[in-house]
Parts: C-alpha cells; structure tokens; sequence
C-alpha cells in the first residue's frame, strides 16, 4: 500500500521550505483530492472575520522536537497555530517561531495557566504585545486538577477582552447556556472541551456539544479532549466548525502521521455533516429491493 | 538598583530601561513582551522606559502551549 505520508515527508525534510498553503490537496491520495477542492470552493471556514480553507487548529504543546513540529504542522494543514508566552529562561528557543514563520500559519496565543481573569486579560495583553495579533485563545482555568474552565472569571475575562477590541477564542465547557453567555459576550468563537485538556478521552457529552452548536451562531470549535482520529470527526459530524487539539498529536507515537490523520478526520467529519447522515433505524431496512424476488 | 526579574531578585544599573533589561535576558528573541508591575510596556516604549528600584518585571518569549 501507499504510504500517504511520503510527499509530506519529502516536502517537510528534503525540499526547499516555503508556505505550505498554496495548495493542500498537493501530496494527499489522489481520490482525496476532489473532495477537498470541491469543500474548499464552497465550504469556507470563517472565524473573527477571516476566512481559512482548513478546520484544524493545531497546539504546539507537548511537541517533542523542532523536526516533529514542523513535519507535524505540514501534515495537518493546519492555518492557525496556538502558542504560549512564558519566563524566557522556560520558553522556547527562537527556532520555534522560526519552524512556524516558515509554515506561514497564523499565530494564537493563549492564555494558559490562567486562573482568573485578571490574569487572563494581562496574558493576553502581553500576547498581543509579543506576537502582534489581537487574537487570543482565552483559557481561565478553575485548578490545576481537573483544568476545567472557570465559568465565572471566563465570561469576566471574555467581557474585558471584547471591550479591549480583542478576538477572543474562549475555552469553555459543554454547558450550551455558557456558551450563549460567551457569544452573547462578543465572543468570535466558542470552543467547548470534549473531556479534560490532555485527557484523550474523546467526547464525553456529544449531546451538549450538539446542543451548543444549535445555541450560538458563531463558530463552535471543539477544544480539548480529542484523542484519536475517530473523536475529531465525531466533533466535526455533531456540527462543530473546527476541531482544535494539541496532545493528540504532539504526544502520539508519530506525531506527524496522526496529524495527517487528524486532518482527514476533519475533512471527512465535516463532509459527512455536509451530506447528511441516514436517520438511526431500530431494524434493518433492505438496500436490494425484494421485489422480482425469484422463487428457488 | 535592586528589583524582581522574573520572580528573582536582581541588581542593575541606577539608569537601566526596559529596553536593556530585554537586551540582556531576551537576546535572540524577537516576539519578547514586557510586564512591569503588572502593566504590559509596549514595545515602543522599552528604550524610554526607565525602571525603578522595587519593581517587579517579568520578560516573556514565545512557548509551545495548547
């Protein structure tokens, strides 16, 4: 069989590096390619006012090496890349940025670690300063536990954020309510967790999530929890708009294939929610008609 | 002057500005940011920046992060 992998490996490692998002069908399995023009052509993805041809938001988090990051930030597709500011005896070396300046994706810092809304809103006053974006993806954490959003600071952070003239990506929880309070808040998108940051336990609550989706107008972008290619497209079949993950793929075993994996899950989840699911039947309903059955 | 870099205490210059500060913990990045007592100091403000004795400033750089 094919390895699906080979052109991004010889693009990602051999060639030279340029912006990887002139043509994205370029590398895939030929049969892919179709489908993905003709979902790009009339399905575009439009979050805080800019439009992107692809619905996988990527986290650096947890990436083992430069080399993974960048072959992993390829395969996905990925436009938009979050990142995190700390001390700079703990960051990153400057290569990083240097890896994803060369992948031409958008930069999404958040506000990680955050714990309340004062904290929040200085970090991404700080993001904005550094990385030049009022974007952020806003997280204000209840304990270090769980890291299950604090609903209370949350919606206060997201309130000073939007007066501030921020586009504020909000972590959140399943709760459907919350969310209207955080799209009513001004919010550009409202990004529910499947289970806990990190956890890989997929989408616990796929009703809520579902229920979320019908509750706010602005983009829904499942956050947190994805551990495998099936829960992405699951996320993407209940409605959702994007898929965001970081672990899932910065800690799998080969960073790079899952994240060719996680993109086709993407793809294939929203064109499944494109072309309509068959109801869910009790018993079976024949595909081959009975009628001029013959009698034997 | 004694203040707080980054949750350390540190010794520098009477007249050092923010600016120096970033020139001598944050070479080599370029997305740097500033707090000073809480507040983020814009970039464009580093150089007229000056700190003051007792302050406590963090110097941040880029990071992978979810």
């Amino acid at each position: 069989m094919k390895d699906p992998l080979a052109p991004h490996r010889s693009q990602a490692r051999g060639g030279p590096l340029h912006g990887g998002q002139e043509d994205r069908t370029e590398g895939l399995p030929q049969d892919l390619a179709p489908a993905l023009a003709a979902e790009e052509a009339g399905d575009p993805f439009v979050l805080g006012g800019e439009t992107f041809t692809s619905r996988l938001l990527l986290g650096t988090g947890g990436v083992p090496s430069l080399e993974a990051l960048e072959a992993a930030v390829r395969a996905s597709g990925t436009q938009l890349v979050t990142v995190a500011l700390r001390r700079v005896e703990a960051s990153a070396t400057s290569s990083m940025m240097q890896v994803l300046d060369r992948a031409g994706v958008r930069l999404l810092p958040n506000t990680a670690g955050c714990m309340t809304a004062r904290e929040a809103v200085r970090t991404a006053r700080l993001g904005r300063e550094a990385f030049g974006t009022d974007w952020v993806k806003l997280e204000v954490i209840g304990d270090d536990r769980t890291l299950l959003p604090d609903a209370v600071e949350l919606l206060d952070a997201a309130e000073q954020l939007v007066a501030e003239g921020f586009t504020v990506l909000a972590y959140t929880t399943d709760d459907p309510v919350l969310g209207r309070r955080l799209a009513d808040a001004g919010c550009a998108a409202v990004m529910p967790l499947g289970s806990p940051i990190g956890s890989g336990l997929g989408i616990r609550n796929p009703h809520n999530v579902a229920l979320l989706r019908e509750a706010v107008e602005v983009p829904v972008v499942l956050d947190a929890g994805i551990g495998t290619a099936s829960d992405a497209a699951l996320a993407m079949e209940l409605g959702c708009d994007a898929v965001l993950l970081a672990s899932a793929v910065t800690r799998a075993r080969d960073p790079e294939r899952m994240a060719l994996a996680m993109r086709q899950a993407v793809e294939g989840g929203r064109l499944a929610k494109l072309a309509g699911r068959i109801p869910r039947r009790w018993h079976a309903e024949a595909s081959t008609s009975f009628e001029g059955l013959p009698a034997l | 002057m004694e203040l707080t870099v980054n949750g350390a205490p540190a010794e520098l210059a009477d007249d050092a500005t923010v600016a120096d500060l970033v020139a001598a913990r944050a070479a080599g990045h370029d997305r740097v940011a500033v707090a000073r007592n809480g507040d983020v100091v814009p970039r464009s403000s580093w150089t007229a920046t000056r700190l003051a004795p007792g302050d406590a400033v963090e110097v941040l750089a880029p990071t992978a992060g979810g």
